[in-house]
């Protein structure tokens, strides 16, 4: 008894949108939550935001990008397929203020958190800029749907293929420099990323929200795999987050945490590859 | 042995000593993950069962945190009446196969024995062990003693949280006919026993068996569903007729020291979390979870958790693991079975110590833990004595994980939702009354959301005393017993 796939959608390589049944997360999940999912009864259980969600049609959004074993094998799933457990809506929704301006920056997959984010925003009366980054054009995501809600959309690629050639923080420099009264930021994309951006907003005094990603096994603040320092003080990300004050987050110490089971992320990603390959050459031999 | 009687005359066996019970070697048994104790088989359930003198004041029933009728039972076993023993023990417990194995019953049953006699060289009787074996029997044979339920009573129950707690309430109001519904926040059920226990004590498969048990007594059961996220609690309490809440205690401490957020530092629920629940010791090939290849690893901590904790790292063949503790052999909370199991199995014991910093190895991972040499000083409110560092001596040791296992107190998912539902705000429990009902006079707990960290049967045993109150409840509106009836559970009610 799963979670049926609705759709299934390519949005850049690499990186999917799925349109899944998920009734109660549709009806209860705000921006800035986030579903816990496993693919099937040996997997992990991954955190991913609620991209967007239909309470009519009691399904919800998610956007992967494949960057593991349990991302690869969701990405191959299509239309009709089950993901075999999908629990939430976890953690804290973000907070939404009121006739305010507001810039969401997100980069490479965070997109897909901006994108729920600029729409409570415009919902609860602001004025919503996003900056958009990806590191090539054909990386970038989601722009239309952002573009459609937001009052200013401003892209960015590192390597210039598309929009203005840069970081985003170029782009929220030239924003803050022009005059533009912001009155708070979020941030959602690489801890790198974030970290800049929080770095450009502090000497201006301007609040940052950064949506923090660290490894997370149960998300329902049962373990503390996704601790976190903020402020000097060690926070769970699942439940207390996973938004928090960036002017106060230690990002070197998440960037440290979050890299800690590369190599065994790599032996799982090599052995289902292999894995693949022994089924391929036997359904050949098969043939034969 | 000598003590094992030729031809009794009465039908009794008057072994001094319990009956040995066979175990995998510990030289073997630290390469796997299967049980160590290998249980008794039906000759030797029936000898330790003839120990049981049946005398007359049966101190063992009242040392039952649920009052089984130990003698009957056991009585029932000596007569080879196995089935007829298990419907004994069912009617006060439904998950004997569990309890049998988990139960701390030397310091319960097996403590007030009038067998006990230690200093004569006396065992009490093996109650436990007997208790386990029916369990175990009754898988073998496929025995499903299905408790009858009642007639449909058209109420409909919610029960929060699918520990030992939730699990007995279900089963009690499944029984009394209502419509229960299990809502858990994992993927699979059982609370502590699935993600805590390790298999090599615990096997799921026993679990999962009595689940299924209560799925054929019309118990449902919706998965992933943390109650307070995924729904209010005052919506499910809206769509049924009682409510019980049990939780338990899920929400790790943390010591509060230098080093804490280093890579390979662990709290025990997430340790024993990736290797159990999520069978991290079958990465890469048989589950996604990673678990890191551990050479050195110390442990902080003496309770149950600590020595699972231990004893699972043990078996990932790592070079050494250390249990790290600031009190002495004699304060550890641990059960006996379990620290003597740890040190057959080559746990290294360092008492009296107590962490000051987990040093970083210069890449933001663990490379050793520093700790101060402690001595013990006066009896504190716990009634243990009190370590006090000693002066000047510090020792170090070169680990390359830390699981910290120093306790856990409620986890607030659920009453972060509901801030008006009484509750001691410095322990994070929830408040109930004699009749185990929270402020909300719908709702119930019972369980280590409401003690705090306790044990199994504790938390059945008030999950049953909850589950009586809402019977009540839901059929007069009032929870508290009239006078005389259901005498066992309203011990000292009133
Ligand atoms: C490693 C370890 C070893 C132990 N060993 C022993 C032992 O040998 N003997 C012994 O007697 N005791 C032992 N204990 C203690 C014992 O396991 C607990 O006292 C007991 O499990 C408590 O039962 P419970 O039903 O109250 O809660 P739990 O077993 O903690 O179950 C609570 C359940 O509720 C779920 N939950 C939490 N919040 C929500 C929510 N909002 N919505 C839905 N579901 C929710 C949790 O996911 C969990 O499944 C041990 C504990 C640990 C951690
Ligand atoms: S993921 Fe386990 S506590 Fe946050």
């Amino acid at each position: 008894m799963g979670n049926k796939i609705v759709t299934a959608m390519e949005l850049a390589p690499k990186t999917m949108l799925f349109e899944v049944e998920a009734e109660h997360i549709a009806r209860r999940g705000k921006a800035g939550q986030f579903i816990i999912l496993r693919v099937n009864d040996e997997g992990e259980r991954i955190p991913l935001t609620i991209a967007n969600r239909d309470p009519e049609k009691g399904t919800i959004t998610i956007v992967a990008q494949e960057v593991g074993k349990t991302t690869e094998v969701l990405n191959a799933m299509g239309p009709g397929d089950e993901i075999h457990d999908l629990a939430g809506p976890l953690g804290k929704p973000t907070e939404i203020p009121t006739g305010k301006t507001v810039v969401c920056v997100g980069g490479g997959i965070g997109n897909a958190v901006v994108w729920p984010q600029v729409q409570a925003l415009k919902d609860a009366g602001n004025k919503v800029i996003a900056i958009l980054g990806a590191r090539t054009r054909e990386l970038l995501i989601l722009e239309d749907e952002i573009t459609e809600i937001a009052d200013q959309v401003i892209v960015t690629t590192d390597d210039g293929s598309y929009g203005r050639k840069g970081m985003v923080t170029h782009a929220l420099d030239e924003l803050i420099d022009g005059g533009e009264k912001i009155d708070e930021v979020i941030t959602i994309g690489p801890v790198v990323m974030m970290k800049f951006v929080c770095k450009t907003t502090e000497p201006h005094g301007i609040p940052t929200q950064a949506s923090l990603n660290p490894i997370m096994v149960d998300g329902t603040g049962m373990c503390g795999a996704c601790r976190v320092t903020v402020g000097g003080e060690t926070r769970f990300a699942c439940v207390e987050g996973p938004e928090f004050d960036g002017h106060q987050t230690d990002f070197d110490e998440l960037i440290t945490r979050l890299s800690y089971y590369q190599p065994e992320e790599r032996a799982s990603l090599d052995n289902h590859h292999r894995c693949k390959l022994d089924a391929a050459a036997e359904a050949l031999e098969r043939q034969d | 042995m000598s003590d094992t009687p030729k031809k009794p005359k009465k039908n009794i066996n008057k072994a001094k000593t319990k009956t040995p019970m066979r175990e995998q070697p510990a030289g073997e048994r630290i390469f796997n993950f299967e049980e160590v104790p290998l249980g008794y088989n039906e000759e030797e359930a029936t000898l330790e069962a003839l120990r049981c003198i049946q005398c007359k004041n049966k101190p063992c029933i009242a040392g039952c945190p649920v009052g089984i009728d130990i003698p009957a039972f056991l009585k029932l076993v000596g007569e080879k009446d196995y089935e007829g023993a298990l419907r004994k023990i069912k009617e006060k417990n439904f998950l004997p196969a569990i309890c049998g194995r988990v139960c701390p019953q030397e310091d319960q049953c097996e403590m007030v024995c009038t067998l006990n006699k230690p200093d004569k060289g006396r065992d009490p009787g093996g109650v436990g062990r007997v208790e386990r074996f029916l369990g175990d029997y009754a898988m073998e044979h496929d025995l499903t003693i299905t408790p009858e339920c009642a007639a449909p009573t058209g109420k409909k129950v919610a029960i929060i949280g699918s520990g030992p707690a939730g699990l007995t309430a279900a089963s009690d109001l499944a029984q009394k006919g209502h419509d229960v519904t299990v809502y858990e926040a994992l993927h699979k059920p059982g609370g502590v026993l699935f993600y805590g226990i390790p298999q090599f004590r615990l096997p799921k498969e026993i679990l999962l068996r009595e689940v299924d048990g209560l799925k054929d007594m019309g118990v449902k059961f919706v998965m992933n569903y943390p109650v307070g996220k995924a729904e209010s609690l005052e919506s499910v309490r809206e769509r049924h007729d009682a409510t019980f809440i049990g939780t338990g205690a899920g929400l790790p401490w943390f010591l509060g020291i230098p080093g804490e957020n280093l890579n390979g530092v662990y709290s025990a629920n997430e340790f024993l979390t990736r290797v159990n629940l999520m069978g991290g010791y079958k990465f890469p090939d048989g589950a996604d979870t990673p678990v890191k290849n551990i050479k050195r690893i110390a442990v902080v901590g003496a309770g149950n958790t600590a020595m699972d904790s231990a004893r699972t790292a043990k078996r990932l063949q790592p070079e050494i693991v250390y249990l790290v503790y600031r009190r002495s052999r004699l304060e550890m909370p641990a059960r006996v079975e379990e620290i003597h199991h740890a040190e057959q199995e080559g746990i290294d014991f360092q008492l009296l110590h107590s962490p000051i910093e987990i040093v970083d190895n210069g890449k933001g991972a663990v490379g050793a833990i520093r700790c101060q040499e402690m001595e013990l000083g006066e009896p504190d409110d716990s009634g243990r004595r009190r370590p006090v560092p000693v002066e000047g001596k510090i020792k170090e040791w070169a680990v390359d994980t830390v699981v910290l296992s120093i306790g856990q107190s409620p986890n607030p998912l659920l009453t972060a939702d509901c801030p008006d539902l009484a509750r001691d705000e410095r322990r994070g429990t929830i408040t109930i009354n004699d009749w185990m009902q929270t402020s909300y006079e719908d709702t119930f707990a019972a369980g280590d959301i409401v003690t705090g960290g306790a044990t199994v049967i504790l938390a059945m045993g008030q999950g049953r005393k909850a589950a009586d109150a809402m019977h009540r409840y839901l059929t007069s509106g009032d929870p508290a017993a009239p006078a005389g009836e259901d005498s066992d559970v309203c011990d000292g009610l009133s």
